[in-house]
């Protein structure tokens, strides 16, 4: 599989991610496909700081800060006055976090989506409220540790299926991509580039910080939650769905184990876990 | 053209004639017939428009937000609940330096419900580093709508303009129509300097450091001095315009009072019957018309009001555990010139007829300063 993007580099050295920062890494990868005209939204999220303080912007694109819950109508704003100015050529990029996507920016989401704005929203998910120090949100799995579910009262309740969520609006484009596939996360952006409407992408952001696991090992448990079935990578193009990798089927364990989150996880927490991605890939193997 | 419009009807007009190119629409009463009328202009192609019909206010302004860091006028309006759903917003707006204008149709608070007129939500909203002003007819509402977008772009800080709920917003006055050669002749078109651009990229507003944080908020309260310039500018330019004259405060038979009311809004049309009547009966009495908020024009109160005797503030918000909002603003203006009375004169729209005004004058005067009267 040959791609053609561009070399180019929005995002320069001295950013201040964490080391092994996922959500950075797929940052990077996926302003390949974007052109330096992109305007880049992003809400109160780990993003806000990995940006850069002022005068030290990282990104070398125009990009705008919002608050936390608003994201997708400050794009919807600037996508209107871009349209009126005649400049329907320039992408609106929102690129967020899991704590405005999935909790308090879901209902601009969900507004955006319902408008089918012409934008392109990245939900960059590391499954916690990451930013304020390691939270439970509604994207953590069940049993793993967070300072708000530590042990014993680990989280108990499934992740939001927030990719349903959003298909359930009836948008052109959504679509599941990690950075530990970089052919298969660019195939997915350049296609949505070349999608009219609002395109939503959840990229799954291993957190070494949060995750309680070797900052060198991003790119590997990326791949093991790719590879277990845990984070299925698919694609939804005007309602047709398609699986993109198949996966290996490797035991959840070994994309469990290298994770201090899911060490004290019990039983029934794993059953649960377990549960909801047998569900899952049964909904998505229907579809497909 | 003399006709007769709502306040409604008279501040989507303004809107109208100043162009928006993005409106962000959330309807709560009584604001919604401003969105309602808009809508109709852009359906109609009266107004060239993106309209944006959003889930909450908080969007609403998110949206205009949006669109005025990519360099282009908007608009929205709100109110009451409305607007405290939008407070983080509002905040952002400001610091942010966004010469956003919105109309605030004032109505209460809950709970308990009521969407009937005080003026509690927007002076709830007093420090957000917004501009404020209150209409007094629907005239005012039409040529302030327009006046708060000149100063506004020319100090790059937002501006609120409040017409009283229903009294206002709902009621048919006449109305002499500002036209689209007053409106060009008076507005000039948007140049926010720090629109979003990919010639020369930057972020919009980072984290800054303490130091630099400090020095921001310095600059925009600093601005806000220039503002009040910017309001005295816009007032003079809008008569030679339109030939209606307008004050950051105004009096009504002042010059020879010893006691005098002050109140902003509809109400001021209630207490001119009351001062009439109240001289009938013999009383020295007049009245303050405060109509900028914010910036709060300090000077232009001492000067209107330092010969009076006494001051009856009737107030329609109140800063619970102190006294109505107007009187502690007007207290810390004179600096002790005069005593100053709080009256809370209505709340959630409790009716004010002259009658009311007088009796508060009348028990005024049987009660010491620190007390607050209640209608």
């Amino acid at each position: 599989m040959e791609l053609k993007y561009p070399r180019s580099e929005f995002l320069e050295p001295g950013h201040l991610a964490c080391a092994g920062c996922g959500a950075a890494l797929a940052m990077r990868l996926a302003l390949k496909t974007f052109d330096e005209k992109t305007r880049v939204v992003i809400p109160a999220s780990c993003w806000s700081i990995i940006a850069g303080r002022h005068p030290d912007a990282t990104l070398k694109l125009p990009l705008i800060h919002t608050p936390f819950a608003v994201a997708p109508s400050v794009a919807t704003g600037i996508r209107a006055a871009l349209d009126r100015l005649g400049q329907r050529d320039v992408t609106v990029l929102v690129w967020a976090g899991d704590g405005s996507s999935y909790d308090i920016g879901f209902g601009s989401l969900s507004a955006a989506a319902e408008r089918n704005e012409n934008i392109i929203y990245v939900c960059y998910d590391n499954e916690a409220y990451m930013n304020t120090g390691i939270q439970r949100s509604s994207a953590t799995p069940p049993g793993a540790w967070t300072t708000t579910t530590p042990y014993p009262a680990l989280k108990k309740e499934r992740k939001k299926d927030i990719l349903g969520a959003l298909l359930a609006h009836g948008i052109p484009y959504a679509a599941t991509a990690s950075p530990s596939y970089p052919q298969d996360f660019l195939a997915k952006f350049q296609k949505a580039m070349n999608i009219q409407g609002f395109r939503f992408i959840l990229v799954l952001a291993p957190c070494p910080t949060g995750w309680r696991m070797d900052e060198g090992k991003t790119v590997e448990v990326g791949r093991l939650a790719v590879e277990s079935g845990v984070f299925p990578l698919v694609e939804v193009e005007h309602g047709n769905w398609k699986i993109t990798h198949e996966p290996s089927w490797i035991p959840i364990e070994k994309y469990l184990e290298i994770q201090g989150r899911f060490i004290s996880m019990e039983e029934n927490e794993r059953i649960t876990f377990k549960k909801a991605i047998d569900e899952r890939w049964r909904e998505i193997r229907g579809r497909t | 053209m003399r006709t007769v419009l709502t306040g409604a009807e008279a501040v989507a007009h303004a809107v109208k004639l100043c162009q928006p190119q993005v409106v962000a629409a959330y309807p709560i009463t009584p604001q919604t017939h401003i969105i309602e009328k808009l809508a109709e202009y852009v359906a109609k192609g009266e107004m060239k428009a993106s309209y944006i019909r959003v889930e909450s206010e908080m969007s609403a302004l998110a949206v205009v937000v949006g669109a005025v860091a990519q360099g282009v006028r908007a608009f929205t309006a709100t109110s009451s609940h409305g607007l405290l759903f939008m407070h983080e917003m509002i905040h952002w707006t400001a610091g942010g330096r966004l010469p956003v204008v919105m109309a605030v149709a004032n109505r209460a608070v809950g709970a308990p419900w009521n969407i009937w007129c005080d003026q509690q939500d927007m002076l709830s909203q007093r420090d957000t580093g917004w501009m404020q002003v209150f209409a007094a007819s629907a005239q005012e509402a039409m040529d302030l709508t327009v006046m708060a977008f000149r100063v506004a772009e020319g100090v790059f800080l937002p501006a609120m303009v409040g017409l009283d709920g229903f009294v206002l917003s709902h009621t048919a006055e006449p109305v002499e129509l500002v036209n689209t050669q007053e409106v060009e002749a008076f507005l000039p078109p948007l140049d926010f300097p720090l629109r979003l651009s990919h010639h020369d990229p930057f972020t919009l507003w980072p984290i800054l450091e303490p130091g630099l944080y400090h020095r921001e908020r310095k600059d925009l309260f600093k601005d806000h001095a220039r503002a009040l310039e910017g309001w005295l500018q816009a007032f003079q330019k809008w008569e030679e315009v339109t030939g209606r004259c307008y004050e950051p405060v105004e009096g009504y038979q002042l010059e020879d009072a010893t006691v005098a009311f002050l109140a902003s809004g509809a109400l001021t049309g209630t207490v001119r019957y009351a001062v009439d009547s109240l001289r009938e009966a013999g009383e020295k009495v007049g009245l303050v018309i405060l109509r900028l908020f914010r910036p709060f024009p300090y000077d232009h109160l001492r000067e209107t009001m330092a010969h009076l005797k006494r001051v009856l503030v009737l107030d329609r918000a109140i800063s619970y555990g102190a006294e109505g909002i107007f009187s502690q603003e007007v207290r810390g203006a004179l600096g002790g010139l005069c005593p100053i009375q709080c009256c809370i004169v209505s709340m959630g729209g409790r009716e004010v007829t002259p009658q009311v005004v007088e009796d508060l004058y009348y028990r005024s005067t049987m009660v010491s300063e620190g007390v607050v009267l209640w209608s």
